[in-house]
């Protein structure tokens, strides 16, 4: 394994999430570039079946014992550790979930190596690896690079579309398992969000509403475009803490992705933890009375403008088309 | 009971980032430090269980710009006690500044033990690691991140962690203490503490001052940056221009002619 | 008259304390406060409680919540007790201090203050970047430091806001017109602290008096004229107890005065009806009523016509004491919002511009119409925006 691309595949409650497919798109190209294997690292408790689903790596490396079961970044760091010190590959990509989030600080002091956090993409440059790293809530992006091996490299999602790392081949799968102390950390149980009024993810339309939207007295207006438009509202993380809108209703790291066929966000800056939530919407609208709003970097059309002012003249236009087009 | 909460500086977003001329950091004559929000809402964590068991409140941070109106306004809002390491060099990564703390808690009288350990969960700034993992392991502590609610159980020996999940899944950990914790979100917003409170606790308080410890490893491999820059829209968005009238037009255009409605 | 240092314990000790105690319980304050009948401790009762040693009932209440510090009150008071200068500002303090938890918007709003020097939390560097647009050169003192007769303090509404910044564009080109010799502080300025104080904050008011004081002794000018009529209160009723002693106008009555050679000027007709909303800072507090009647009158084609309720009479726009950033709040409360009780009043006189001259105003009468589905009939412009557009060739 020295030398090679590796990924952690990141596995929750029975299922590969997206974002492991994301990072074996990116990997698959590193590895491609540089001449080397793609070896995903799963790990798991009797979750070797789900190795079958990583066939775009060359190879899997799946780790199995109880206390891998639940994520616990601790113990899933010392495992990785425990693999990798004597294979001693080129770079392992992790994500930047909150399913995965910390593993790579854990495994980064317990091996002595470092890690990148905040990659957005990466590349091969002169036969080194090169990030390209968005940070301060998307405002600068700079190119880091990290001079060990293994090099962690943690990965925003949306690095590359989910559709591009999977593949029908069967890899080859290597199981193994690792002494693990106890854990002083148990998980007792999980708590499922309240079934909602709305499924986020079914809807077609989504309107979703930011801190700029300034009020939750305004909140009926984007109700009034949702409905001209056939949708639902949502929000970002801080209308949501607010308490303007339900749990239920959260776009983004903390709540869920969604893909309509459009997603009209309305004062909200784009911070990644939002962007990963909406950013494979199919036709994404931003409102936003900075012109420099990161979000502005995922829409395909963009309103410069105070959202309070915007959305009455928006809502009535779009009735006023649908009148006509009725009447025609 | 006692608790200690570790607090970082950031750069304030709000005010536009320069870059410095090298073309690899930020311009820090240009740059206002905040608390990083997390780390606020580590603190009003902490406090609302000083107000449910009545634990002992400790802060600790690196010194850094602004960090003393955040340490008095920590002491204005009910923290018992509030050092600062100084004379470190600047500036400092996430993981170098990780390194000092955990390895100056042992060795200032007072701050362990500690039941809990709180901190944000992820500041905008840490490129290259993350603050509570680095004290979890220095320490040999169990942790647990991303977590927005806290109940300690009658023992004092354990505490019941909500750590957020995709999707609004909450899990449930149960975790033996003394333990660190990333605080993603208190259970309340961070409460306001009237100006007034702050000034007097400026006159009336002081901020500890420890140095920074010798340190005992060798250092840990650095990340390096290579170029940084300001993240411009990447313009591939089309903006509408016009007055309110005329961008609704072409708004409805586009949205009609691909079959919105 | 210093105010700033009578307290809730010393209030026996001054002539403005005292003065409290020779309340009458007739409860006219709380028959003209616009808000009197969702309030649990009107004045009168937050009076009678205080005498009856039992003002904590007062603090424990969200009553205070409500009170966007107009001057209804103290306008009326036939004691003249200086309600809203003195009394209802230290039981704000002290209500602040026992609720639970603030409105989140009030508590931004106050943090952002303290931080950046303005309510909306915009950076403290953008503050003059109006001044590119204003199409007249604007001298900015940090970067001129030659003395200029007027330090014109624009404010943060007038500088943030697009609506604001339309005010301070007119403001810019008659300063320019009439030869005025002014200069801003730019970037410098930070809110006069006004509504903080009145509000909840007289903390975070000493802290930005202290600022605001040290800036103004860096440069030299005669006086102060600015477009904010709360920052011009904070500088008329507390500033003087730090040493501020320069001349004060509010740009309207400012602009009064140059009336003879204003009227030339106003060379353009603008035939409307126009209806003229007296804000409580400029008008109760300060009885300028007249000045901006008369530049009214002075623009050719105009007509003013006269709300049920004028001059001290005149309701609020429910932006002071806070109530700029406690719409929520008050929604969720379900009270009716000052603002459309106003416009309501105004589309009823039949003018098609509601004319005011406070920046808090125009933003509130202009979300107002909107709600009542009035803005296709009525506008809101400030006093300066119409002379400035009758000014225009």
């Amino acid at each position: 394994m020295k030398g090679t691309i590796c990924v952690l595949a990141e596995q929750w409650r029975g299922r590969i999430s997206d974002v492991t497919y994301e990072a074996l798109a990116l990997g698959r190209e590193l590895a491609d570039e540089l001449g080397v294997p793609l070896t995903a690292i799963l790990t798991g408790c009797n979750a070797k079946d789900l190795a079958g689903k990583l066939g775009m790596a060359d190879s899997v490396l799946y780790v199995d014992h109880p206390l891998l079961a639940e994520p616990l970044p601790q113990t899933c760091a010392e495992a990785l550790a425990q693999v990798m010190e004597d294979r001693r590959p080129r770079a392992l990509l992790v994500s930047l979930t909150n399913v995965s989030l910390s593993v790579s600080t854990f495994l980064s002091v317990r091996m002595g190596v470092a890690a990148i956090n905040f990659c957005k993409d990466i590349k091969v440059l002169d036969g080194r690896l090169q990030s390209r790293c968005v940070m301060y809530g998307g405002k600068i992006e700079a190119t880091v690079e990290a001079h060990c091996e293994p090099a962690i490299l943690c990965l925003w999602p949306g690095s590359r579309p989910a559709d591009l790392g999977h593949s029908d081949r069967s890899p080859s799968v290597e199981v193994t398992t690792v002494a693990l102390q106890p854990s002083r950390v148990r998980l007792k149980r999980y708590v499922d969000p309240e079934a909602g009024d709305v499924d986020l993810t079914r809807q077609d339309v989504l309107v979703a509403v930011g801190r700029g939207i300034q009020d939750r007295g305004n909140l009926p207006l984007a109700e009034e475009l949702a409905k001209a438009l056939g949708g639902a509202v949502c929000g970002s993380r801080p209308v949501i803490d607010q308490g303007w809108l339900p749990i239920s209703r959260q776009v983004g790291k903390s709540g869920v992705t969604v893909k309509p066929k459009l997603y009209v966000a309305l004062g909200i800056s784009g911070a990644p933890e939002h962007i990963e939530g909406m950013k494979d919407a199919g036709l994404i609208v931003a409102v936003n009375s900075d012109p420099r709003a990161p979000i502005f970097n995922v829409a395909h059309y963009g309103i410069v403008g105070d959202v309070v002012e915007t959305l009455p003249g928006l809502t009535a236009a779009i009735e006023s088309r649908k009148a006509a087009s009725q009447h025609a | 009971m006692h608790i200690l909460v570790l607090l970082k500086m950031v750069p304030d977003v709000v005010e536009d980032l320069e870059i410095a001329s090298d073309g690899k950091a930020l311009d820090l004559d240009y740059l206002r430090m905040i608390l990083s929000e997390s780390d606020d809402h580590a603190l009003e964590q902490a406090l609302l269980l000083k107000e449910r068991h009545g634990a002992k409140l400790t802060v600790l941070a690196l010194d850094a710009p602004e960090v003393d109106d955040a340490l008095f306004t920590a002491l204005a809002k009910g923290v018992d006690r509030v050092l600062k390491i100084v004379g470190a060099d600047t500036p400092l990564s996430t993981r170098q500044a990780a390194r000092i703390i955990s390895q100056a808690i042992p060795r200032i009288p007072g701050l362990i033990p500690a039941d809990l350990i709180l901190t944000g969960v992820q500041a905008i700034d840490d490129l290259d690691g993350l603050i509570a993992p680095v004290v979890a392991h220095e320490l040999d502590l169990p942790f647990v991140g991303i977590v927005t609610g806290i109940t300690l159980d009658d023992t004092g020996k354990t505490a019941l962690a909500i750590r957020e999940f995709p999707g609004g899944v909450r899990g449930e950990f149960e975790v033996t203490l003394p333990a660190v914790l990333g605080i993603q979100a208190a259970e309340k917003p961070p409460r306001y503490v009237p100006v007034a409170k702050v000034r007097t606790a400026m006159k009336s308080q002081s901020i500890d001052c420890a140095p920074v410890p010798m340190l005992a490893d060798g250092g840990w491999p650095v990340v390096q940056v290579v170029e940084m820059k300001r993240n411009e829209p990447s313009g591939h968005v089309q903006l509408l221009e016009g007055d309110p009238e005329a961008v609704s037009e072409q708004l409805c255009g586009i949205l009609a002619g691909q079959g919105i409605f | 008259m210093s105010t700033c240092s009578v307290t809730l314990e010393n209030l026996a000790q001054s002539p403005e304390g005292r003065e409290i105690f020779t309340c009458l319980q007739c409860g006219v304050c709380a028959g003209t406060c616009p808000y009197g009948e969702v309030m649990d401790y009107p004045p009168r009762r937050m009076i009678a409680t205080m005498r009856a040693g039992m003002v904590e009932k007062v603090f424990t209440s969200d009553s205070l919540l409500a009170c966007v510090a107009c001057y209804a009150c103290m306008a009326k008071c036939p004691r003249g007790i200086h309600l809203t200068e003195i009394l209802l500002p230290l039981m704000k303090e002290q209500t602040l201090a026992h609720l639970p938890e603030l409105p989140g918007e009030l508590q931004r709003a106050l943090q952002n203050t303290l931080r950046y020097g303005n309510p909306m939390g915009e950076p403290s560097r953008k503050r003059a970047a109006w001044v590119k647009t204003a199409g007249v050169p604007i001298r900015i003192f940090a970067e001129d430091r030659r003395p200029a007769d007027v330090l014109w303090f624009v404010e943060c509404y007038t500088s943030y806001y697009p609506r604001g910044q339309d005010n301070s564009r007119a403001t810019a080109r008659l300063f320019h017109r009439l030869g005025i010799d002014f200069a801003i502080l730019g970037n410098e300025e930070k809110c006069a602290g006004e509504c903080g104080r009145l509000t909840w904050e007289p903390g975070l008011f000493e802290t930005l008096m202290d600022y605001n004081m040290a800036v103004f002794q860096k440069y030299q000018f005669n006086r102060v004229v600015t477009s904010c009529p709360h920052a011009h209160n904070a500088f008329k009723n507390r500033y003087p107890a730090l040493g501020f002693g320069w001349g004060l106008e509010h740009v309207t009555p400012f602009l009064a005065k140059y009336l003879e050679r204003l009227k030339p000027l106003l060379a353009r007709k603008l035939p409307r009806t126009v209806t003229y909303h007296d804000s409580c800072c400029l008008g109760r507090q300060n009885e300028f009523y007249e000045a901006p009647r008369q530049l009214l009158r002075a623009i050719p084609g105009v007509k003013l016509v006269e709300m049920v309720h004028s001059r001290v009479n005149a309701i609020c726009c429910g932006g002071g004491g806070g109530g700029m950033w406690l719409d929520t709040y008050f929604k969720a409360k379900g009270y009716e919002r000052l603002s459309e009780r106003r416009v309501r009043e105004a589309a009823a006189t039949g003018a098609e511009v509601l004319a005011v001259s406070c920046p808090y105003e125009v933003s509130r009468f202009e979300d107002a119409l909107k709600v009542l589905g009035y803005d296709k009939r009525m506008i809101v412009r400030d006093v300066t925006e119409l002379l400035a557009e009758a000014m225009e060739e």
